[in-house]
């Protein structure tokens, strides 16, 4: 166990390094850097200020300095918002944007997967019908979307929310923002559920239970739901990739201050260190995130180790 | 599709029947017999129809402000504005099509271009096997968990936003599931007594995979085809929504559900139109995808 655990996190140290990298050089490589106004700074207060932040050395001794910082846990100093550092900025972000991403996942799992079940079980009926054409639908309907009609009919149509911004995270600022990330995911859950929960209501050992007369309920819920929720559980790296992504606009539709937005107003302004701060750390979670899925397979499921 | 006596059909119902049917015919006969996916092809060919001939039938510009009607006009037929104005005074049927056909042209030209990576790395890896396609798979699986779009993003910001970039990147992103799936069914195919029987004639391995394998790879790649289409004018939109994407005077759904949004306190109808449009066309898609998947008996991954 102990070494397929290792054999895993290896996996992902070069992930990492491989995102770093390639952000890294593809900010550099672009024409334009931060410190270019309009009007142009004195040569000298240019020169001070590129010193500052070691852009006067060669590239290859940049990548190796901002390496160096993030193995002391530094992100460097934000170009953008002079005086802060990186990683103050995402503490920031982070507690905002970890509440928005972490209520949405709950909510995609807890919905996806009831829903899921309750389609798989009444398959071909009804509920079945209406529930994967909603998903359909919720999988076909990006966040963007659904997050301007969601404003348009609760906050400027019907008065009950707020259509933006965040005091603290009251709950009614928080409704609107979760339900908008979550939908598609959701919809996804829901689907990969299904999918996988007949899979499993077809094998063997499920008509060996109905044969006992077990009543249906523990037959799903017994012994049937455990395999299946395996399928959505390598789902959950993806699924936060797909959060995290998502963030990016309903932070800004919704005009909530967490990292997603830090991260566009960064690649816009050129801010290097913010930008390759946000990518790391995103990547960072995203690689921790398949690394306790693997792990979590490797429990449930002996025969992934040997592989 | 070819009907070739030496490349048979993958899926099992190829033993039933006497006379050899391809697989062309066997899952288009499967496919027609099911209404929801043939009503989502019908429904696409009009979509596709309207989004080509719509903008000439219209008798105003893309980019034209009509400065005769008041701005903001909710749709009407009297008019010619059959979709309403924006709150520039811009017709929203001729943007809503307009748009369209640059969503619609993102999406087939950058799954075109996933099709061709995806395609070539999959069956090479598939082909080969040992340890090439241990190591070819192992780069996929690391950059599997790279979160793609942020760096896209960066793309778009840092290199300027031309449409052929935007196609090429996207692509690029996208290929990533075509080849695991092309790469798995290179392995079986691998074993067929036909591919053997090249490889026995001396045939060159570039020449297998290309007459050989790759034909036979269409079905599953139509399938993943359709799946891929929606999935990249998501992402055409998703940068287009944050300014990123088709710059004006083009416009694109994305771009148009950005500004519809941002006025849609206005005139709801130059937000609702083009994200309609884009919802039908996306659902279109999936459920054709979905149905072509099942006509193929293949699983879902």
């Amino acid at each position: 166990m102990l070494l397929f655990a290792l054999k895993r996190l290896a996996t992902g140290i070069p992930t990492l390094l491989l995102l770093m990298t390639l952000t890294f050089f593809l900010m550099r490589l672009a024409p334009g850097g931060p410190f270019d106004k309009e009007r142009s700074l004195p040569p000298e207060i240019e020169l001070a200020l590129k010193a500052e932040y070691h852009l006067d050395e060669s590239l290859p001794r940049q990548y190796a300095h901002y390496l160096g910082g993030l193995l002391r846990g530094d992100l460097g100093p934000s170009f953008q918002y002079q005086g802060s550092r990186v990683s103050e900025l995402l503490g920031k972000g982070l507690k905002v944007s970890a509440l928005l991403g972490g209520l949405a996942m709950l909510l995609a799992l807890l919905l996806g997967a009831a829903a899921g079940i309750f389609a798989a079980v009444r398959q071909h009926r009804w509920p079945d019908v209406t529930l994967m054409s909603a998903a359909l639908l919720g999988i076909s309907i990006p966040a963007y979307v659904i997050a301007p009609l969601m404003v348009l009919v609760f906050a400027v149509t019907l008065h009950w929310l707020p259509a933006g911004g965040w005091a603290d995270g009251r709950v009614a600022d928080v409704l609107l923002p979760v339900l908008a990330l979550a939908l598609a995911q959701v919809a996804a859950i829901a689907r990969l559920m299904r999918g996988a929960l007949l899979e499993v209501l077809h094998a063997p050992f499920i008509r060996t239970a109905r044969a006992k007369g077990l009543p249906e309920r523990i037959v799903i819920f017994r012994h049937a739901l455990k395999p299946a929720l395996m399928p959505l559980l390598s789902h959950l790296g993806p699924a936060t990739a797909g959060i995290l992504t998502g963030s990016v606009v309903v932070e800004q539709i919704f005009d909530v201050p967490g990292i997603g937005r830090y991260f566009v107003q960064g690649a816009l302004n050129r801010d290097y260190t913010l930008v390759l701060g946000v990518v790391s750390f995103y990547g960072a979670l995203i690689v921790l995130f398949n690394f306790v899925v693997d792990l979590l397979y490797g429990v449930l499921d002996p025969r992934v180790r040997l592989t | 599709m070819s009907t070739q006596p030496l490349s048979p059909c993958p899926s099992p119902a190829s033993g039933r029947g006497e006379r050899s049917s391809s697989l062309g015919q066997e899952s288009l006969r499967r496919l027609l017999a099911r209404p929801v996916p043939v009503t989502a092809a019908v429904l696409l060919a009009l979509l596709m129809l309207m989004v080509l001939l719509g903008p000439v039938l219209s008798p105003h510009a893309v980019d034209a402000i009509d400065f005769d009607g008041p701005w903001s006009t909710p749709p009407s037929l009297a008019n010619s504005h059959w979709f309403g104005t924006d709150s520039l005074g811009r017709d929203v049927f001729v943007r809503t099509l307009a748009g369209g056909r640059i969503s619609l042209l993102v999406g087939l030209f950058a799954t075109a271009v996933s099709l061709l990576i995806g395609v070539s790395y999959g069956a090479v890896a598939g082909y080969f096997g040992g340890r090439t396609d241990a190591w070819m798979m192992r780069a996929v699986d690391i950059l599997y968990a790279l979160p793609f779009l942020f760096l896209v993003i960066l793309l778009m910001v840092m290199l300027g936003r031309n449409v052929v970039l935007i196609f090429v990147a996207i692509g690029a992103i996208n290929w990533l599931d075509m080849a695991r799936i092309v790469r798995g069914q290179t392995l079986s195919l691998k074993q067929r007594e036909f591919v053997q029987a090249a490889v026995a004639s001396g045939e060159s391995n570039a020449s297998i995979i290309r007459t050989h394998i790759v034909p036979n790879l269409l079905g599953v790649v139509a399938v993943y085809v359709t799946l891929t289409i929606p999935q990249v004018i998501l992402t055409e939109s998703f940068l287009s929504f944050l300014g990123l994407g088709v710059q004006e005077p083009n416009t694109s759904w994305g771009a148009l559900v950005n500004e519809g949004a941002r006025e849609m306190e206005l005139c709801p109808w130059s937000l609702l139109f083009p994200a309609g449009f884009m919802a039908t066309t996306l659902m279109c898609f999936n459920l054709l995808g979905d149905g072509l998947r099942d006509a193929l008996d293949l699983k879902a991954y």
